[in-house]
């Protein structure tokens, strides 16, 4: 089964890490990879940009319309995901767990089974 | 069909009985380097024999074979004199015997209990049934190297086990071992494929020709005979099973005019030829039903007191842990003794299995049944938050939105 690990950030977390705890992080996303990889339930990995970034088009009176910022206001945002596909839900957490995320407070991970996945080369 | 589908047919058809040939000859510690040997003489063979095969491929296949595993032995330095002693000391031992078994065997070392679940499936559908790392990949919409890293983790496992090689204290277990690989198989393939385009390789085709010829290699087991046709009879529904949109279509609103007869036919023959004095073991159980369904002009007309009565013998057999044929029992409850005696069942099921998926879409089922719409209406909410997957989502929503329009 398919699960998303969503990275959920907080910006202010995020400033007030020191450089080693940065650092840290950094290995320990490596680590992980590598990890899932060689077990053989890795499917894809992607980190988003600050939300700052963001555009959002929704319907307007004349068809889509664009606007700046985030989709909803709030403290947190995702900064990126973990696709993995796995036996069942308790080992989807286990794995959330080991993400470096989950050690630092402040920070968290959602976890959230697929229901439809195509990857283009099908 | 082609010329060249005819030659890849012939090459995966021979291609587990090679790998059988030179399991048995190098032992099942050598499994990687067999399987890897294998797939080698198969490129050969797709590079030398375009358009058609030498006259005997099997005989051809298995020399490549084994001249590409020494080659192989040859260029492991550290191992060099060893292995290749081993592999000049030990050629594949009665090439010609055992025919019948050389597809069990691989089938067996493939669906191996210590390997890991995701992994047997992968080997099988590679060592076994032929099929590509890619053809794979694109099955399970997973990336290629994902798939060939489990493939490369279950030879290792198989390679670890040592004398993995069956033996015949051990034929029970390790025949349900790969009844339950050939069934996730399937499984799997109405699950992934429920709405999404057809792809080059099909699940549920491989599924059942394995399992054809696992009757083949093991004519006796009821449990094996059970099998293929539960696979059968649950094919047969397939063109009826998904509705115009993709969303799931449930046996009460199926066009039972598009069921596949012939299949049908086919199942239903094997249930009766079997069943008879056999020991009724989950497979053959759930076979016994699907073919109550499949003789049924409609839901009503549907002997649910029989069914009924072999759910709990399912239920029985397997020791009562398997939440979801209760679940199953508590349809054919509800249609025998009616939908309140359904709803009590599911309340004590639900309090034993919560968040099992589809319990809460049977429990809005009877509610709206019994007339109870705003308690339906709640059910078909969860069920829907429920759903693993996107057709039975789309259905549960044009259920709900019939009892309440505007709110779905």
């Amino acid at each position: 089964m398919k699960y998303v690990i969503m990275m959920q950030v907080d910006p202010a977390v995020m400033e007030n890490l020191t450089e080693e705890q940065q650092q840290r992080i950094g290995e320990g996303h490596g680590a992980f990879m590598s990890e899932i990889k060689e077990s053989g339930e890795f499917v894809a990995t992607q980190a988003l940009a600050d939300p700052s970034r963001s555009r959002v088009v929704r319907s307007g009176s004349d068809g889509p319309e664009v606007t700046d910022g985030p989709f909803a206001e709030s403290k947190e945002y995702l900064g990126g995901f973990y696709l993995v596909d796995v036996e069942n839900e308790a080992r989807a957490l286990e794995l959330a767990k080991r993400i470096p995320d989950a050690n630092v407070p402040g920070l968290a991970l959602e976890v959230r089974p697929v229901l439809f996945a195509d990857l283009g080369d099908g | 069909m082609t010329d060249e589908n005819r030659a890849a047919d012939l090459w995966r058809e021979a291609a587990p009985r090679v790998l059988a040939r030179l399991v048995r000859g190098y032992g099942s510690a050598r499994f990687d380097l067999c399987e890897d040997a294998v797939q080698e003489a198969l490129l050969d063979a797709h590079r030398q024999w375009p358009s058609g095969s030498p006259d005997d491929p099997l005989g051809w296949l298995t020399a490549t074979a084994r001249r590409r595993f020494v080659d192989r032995v040859r260029s492991d330095a550290r191992r060099r004199d060893r292995e290749e002693r081993a592999a000049r000391l030990h050629p594949p031992v009665h090439p010609e015997a055992a025919e019948r078994d050389d597809s069990l065997l691989v089938l067996q070392l493939c669906c191996h209990p210590e390997l890991p679940r995701a992994g047997r499936v992968a080997l099988t559908l590679r060592a076994v049934a032929g099929l590509t790392t890619a053809q794979i990949a694109g099955v399970y919409q997973l990336p290629e190297r994902t798939i060939a890293q489990r493939i490369t983790r279950a030879k290792r496992a198989l390679a670890a086990t040592g004398r993995a090689l069956p033996r015949p204290e051990h034929a029970a277990e390790r025949l349900t071992s790969v009844l339950d690989v050939l069934y996730l198989m399937f499984t799997e393939a109405h699950h992934t494929t429920g709405g999404a385009p057809p792809r080059d390789a099909d699940l549920a085709a491989e599924a059942i020709r394995l399992a054809r010829s696992l009757r083949d290699s093991v004519p006796d087991s009821a449990e094996v005979a059970g099998l293929l046709a539960l696979m059968l009879l649950t094919e047969a529904r397939q063109p009826a099973r998904i509705g115009p949109g993709g969303a799931l279509r449930p046996l009460d609103e199926q066009d039972r005019s598009l069921w596949d007869r012939a299949l049908i036919a086919e199942g239903t023959a094997l249930v009766e030829r079997v069943v008879a004095g056999a020991e009724p073991g989950p497979y053959l159980l759930q076979a016994c039903i699907a073919a109550l369904h499949a003789e049924a002009p409609d839901t009503d007309r549907t002997d649910w007191e029989e069914i009924l009565v072999l759910y709990r013998l399912l239920e029985s057999v397997t020791g009562h842990a398997n939440p979801t044929i209760t679940l199953n029992r508590i349809v054919a409850q509800a249609m025998v003794h009616g939908d309140a005696a359904g709803l009590a069942a599911l309340d004590e099921l639900a309090a034993r299995s919560p968040g099992l998926p589809r319990l809460e879409a049977v429990r809005a089922h009877l509610l709206e049944r019994s007339g109870r719409g705003e308690e339906a209406v709640a059910a078909y909410r969860r069920a829907i938050a429920d759903a693993v997957g996107l057709a039975e989502q789309r259905h549960l929503r044009s259920r709900l939105r019939r009892l309440a329009p505007g709110d779905g």
